[in-house]
């Protein structure tokens, strides 16, 4: 089964340089962990929010305007697919997940055909 | 075999096979709606068969059987059966019943709970599903039980199902290294469900208050299943001996009566032997944890002769250690209590002070009740009397209300 694996995190949190190398060392570590068990599908790293645009269409009038779906505390910051025996599992690498640590990863089951 | 007897024995047996075949039919097809459908049809089967032609020497084998072949039949009726034939078709034509014989094979009940109370669900709804795939309690009750419609408690329901089958939650008694978290997320799963009868005031439903007697009865089969696991004896000791003093809780006006008011005569002593005897079992394994300490102390209580007679010293290092192990505000809080009871009220009222200061309880209508008590135990009178309407406006419940109100009183006179 394949699962999305949505990193959510707070990203006006500001953190040092230190902490910055530290985590994508962690975020190494987490692919290369995921790629050895060959459980990865598919992985994006987003932009930060500042550069989204919304985009909807009512009646036929397109409405074009800046900024992120939701307020929300916590924004997106990437996702990976993974493919998975059950959740059991993709909730184990959820876990292992560096955002885990001090943001929040959702879960979700892809839809299969 | 008379018509009375064998409508008397379906009944039997839907006490205590239907999680059986329920658990069974789900491990078997991997469709929850399928497997409680077809359990019903078995048991429908039954009522119309065993007053005619006897019943049968293994009742359950017989319900587990007449089920599985019903949802064979199903399966390979429906077009997703026919898919579902590819996968499974083989094991159902050469279908064996080695797990018929439970010794030494997992039971499937005990999936079939771990799977309920996985916590990727919303928790009403592990606590729904639970009730009706193994205990056997119907929408309706159940949703009486938490008085909701039961609209919504049909839907509360179907969301949980199909969640599990959606997301891949797996079948199974989670793998050792999951083990502890997961038995955690069980025990308090049945430890909510009883203390949803237990608050449950005399007036009320007897279907809500039948949740106790739902949340021993899963707690007794978690325990025979697991008989290594302390905690999970542990919790069944504590069910049992706050059951136990359930006929004295509560006066003929169905106000609550406090532990040291209680007529201890109305207290079942059998269950409290049991109770205890389960205890020490558990104990004997050498691993203590939150549960077996709050049994141990609810058996210094239950065990007493008298109010007076209670072992409050003991109740002290109970309440030590499971403060190490949980130290919640509401552990210490109790704490406090019991080192009232044994060196006096200003030794508890030190601790409850500590308490406050934390912030912790603030708004919790038991720190200012408690602390209202020790000040009238200290004859502080005025100051017991603010502290107990404190309490009074913060009190969740009116039986709790009522109570204060009449301490108050008292403190006043």
């Amino acid at each position: 089964m394949q699962y999305a694996l949505f990193v959510c995190s707070d990203e006006s949190q500001e953190i040092s340089e230190e902490e910055v190398q530290a985590r994508w060392r962690a975020f190494m570590s987490f692919q290369e962990d995921m790629e050895a068990r060959d459980a990865l599908v598919f992985l994006q790293r987003l932009q930060p929010t500042s550069t989204a645009t919304k985009v909807s269409k009512r009646s036929g009038d397109l409405v074009i305007s800046d900024g992120p779906f939701a307020e929300t505390r916590e924004q997106i910051a990437g996702f990976y697919v993974l493919e998975c025996r059950n959740l059991d599992e993709a909730l184990e690498i959820a876990a292992r997940n560096p955002v885990a640590e001090f943001g929040t990863v959702e879960v979700r089951p892809v839809w299969a055909d | 075999m008379g018509g009375l007897s064998a409508e008397q024995a379906v009944s039997d047996a839907f006490r205590t096979e239907w999680g059986r075949v329920v658990a069974h039919l789900i491990r078997v097809t991997g469709n929850w709606d399928l497997a409680e459908e077809c359990a019903q049809d078995a048991f429908t089967k039954a009522l119309e068969r065993w007053p005619r032609d006897g019943v049968p020497d293994n009742p359950g084998g017989w319900l587990k059987v007449t089920a599985r072949n019903r949802a064979f039949d199903r399966l390979r009726r429906t077009q997703v059966g026919e898919n579902k034939l590819q996968e499974v078709g083989k094991s159902m034509s050469e279908y064996q019943e080695p797990q018929d014989n439970e010794d030494g094979i997992e039971d499937d009940r005990l999936r079939l709970i771990f799977t309920c109370c996985h916590p990727a669900l919303p928790i009403e709804g592990q606590v729904a599903l639970t009730l009706r795939t193994l205990c056997g309690l119907t929408t309706v009750e159940i949703a009486r039980a938490f008085m909701v419609p039961t609209e919504t408690m049909a839907k509360r329901l179907v969301r949980t199902r199909h969640k599990i089958q959606d997301a891949g939650i797996p079948y199974r008694v989670p793998p050792d290294h999951q083990l502890p978290e997961r038995l955690r997320a069980v025990l308090a799963v049945l430890y909510g469900l009883f203390n949803e009868g237990y608050s449950a005031s005399s007036g009320a439903d007897l279907i809500r208050r039948n949740l106790c007697a739902e949340a021993i009865r899963l707690a007794s089969l978690l325990a025979e299943l697991m008989p290594d696991e302390p905690e999970t004896l542990g919790l069944l000791s504590l069910l049992l001996l706050h059951d136990a003093r359930r006929p004295a809780r509560l006066d003929s006006e169905g106000e609550l009566v406090t532990l040291e008011d209680q007529d201890r005569s109305l207290w079942d002593r059998a269950a409290i032997d049991g109770a205890c005897a389960l205890l020490e079992r558990a104990m004997r394994l050498h691993r203590a944890g939150a549960y077996q300490l709050q049994a141990a102390i609810a058996a210094c209580h239950a065990t007493a002769e008298t109010a007076d007679a209670t072992d409050w010293a003991e109740i002290v290092i109970l309440y030590d250690r499971l403060a190490q192990l949980v130290g919640t505000p509401v552990v210490r809080l109790n704490r406090a209590v019991a080192v009232a009871m044994a060196l006096g009220p200003q030794a508890g009222l030190d601790l409850v002070d500590e308490i406050e200061v934390d912030g912790e309880l603030a708004g919790y209508y038991l720190l200012p009740a408690t602390r209202a008590d020790l000040l009238r135990r200290l004859g502080r009178t005025a100051e017991a009397r603010s502290a107990y309407a404190q309490a009074l406006e913060l009190a969740p419940t009116d039986a709790e209300r009522r109570y204060l109100d009449r301490r108050l009183a008292e403190a006043s006179s």
